[in-house]
């Protein structure tokens, strides 16, 4: 190949199901991690019951499927910074950001500071941010 | 005759639980499951109609699927929490079930 010039695409993932009632959840997970292998720009949004997937202290012993909420913490080790939680989601379902795992990334252009990944958007800064996108991939 | 209405879709993006409790007469129980558990969370849009139903009705949550979802917090007063033999239990002491899908 004579051209190895690396094209680089904005990528955003759009969640907006809860986890393990339906399989969005874990499907979108799953092409997030390899998708993150390909060196793109990838940002994931959580809305509407979507926001359900980042909760704290999730146990499935007891219901028989695999706990797969410990891997959003993992999310920033394939350099996923961007990941945005929609406000009035949260509000309408009783939660803040309290109730959400802590996400963080590590900053290599800061000394690898440890930074925050969850961003708080309203809706109309996220579909700003959609706009943005070269590609919309909906979970 | 009493019946035993369960709800297994989250109030956002479904209207079984809307309808179910629109439909559900006094002294009936309703169980919530899957992801139904989340309405029986203080402080969403749905509390108050939930909170109405308490008033003549027995609402249950089923406990694994709470703990699944880390929704173990913050349970509307009045709800009670059962496992699955409680739900097996339930399904007994009523005449019939309806399930709202």
């Amino acid at each position: 190949m004579s051209d190895a010039e690396q094209i680089t695409k904005k990528f955003m993932y759009i969640n907006r199901k809860a986890p393990y009632g339906t399989i969005y959840a874990w499907e979108s997970l799953e092409v997030v991690l390899i998708a993150a292998a390909f060196d793109q720009d990838i940002s994931l949004a959580f809305i509407d019951d979507g926001v359900y997937q980042l909760t704290k202290g999730q146990k499935t012993e007891a219901i028989g499927l695999k706990n797969f909420s410990a891997t959003y913490r993992a999310l920033g080790d394939y350099d996923i910074q961007k990941i945005y939680v929609e406000k009035e989601s949260l509000e309408t379902r009783g939660l803040t950001l309290d109730d959400l795992q802590h996400l963080v990334y590590e900053d290599e252009d800061d000394d690898y500071a440890e930074k925050d990944s969850i961003k708080l958007v309203s809706a109309d800064e996220l579909g700003k941010i959609m706009e943005e996108q070269n590609v919309v991939l909906s979970f | 005759m009493s019946m035993l209405h369960t709800v297994n879709k989250s109030p956002f993006n479904n209207d079984a639980l809307s309808k179910c409790l629109q439909c559900a007469q006094p002294g009936s129980s309703i169980l919530f499951i899957e992801d139904g558990v989340y309405a029986s969370r203080e402080g969403t849009t749905f509390t108050d109609s939930v909170k109405e139903a308490l008033k003549d009705k027995q609402v249950y949550v089923l406990q694994p699927d709470l703990d699944a979802r880390g929704m173990n917090s913050s349970l509307i007063d009045g709800i009670k929490t059962v496992d699955y033999s409680g739900f097996v239990d339930l399904t007994t002491e009523h005449d019939s079930v309806q399930s709202w899908l």
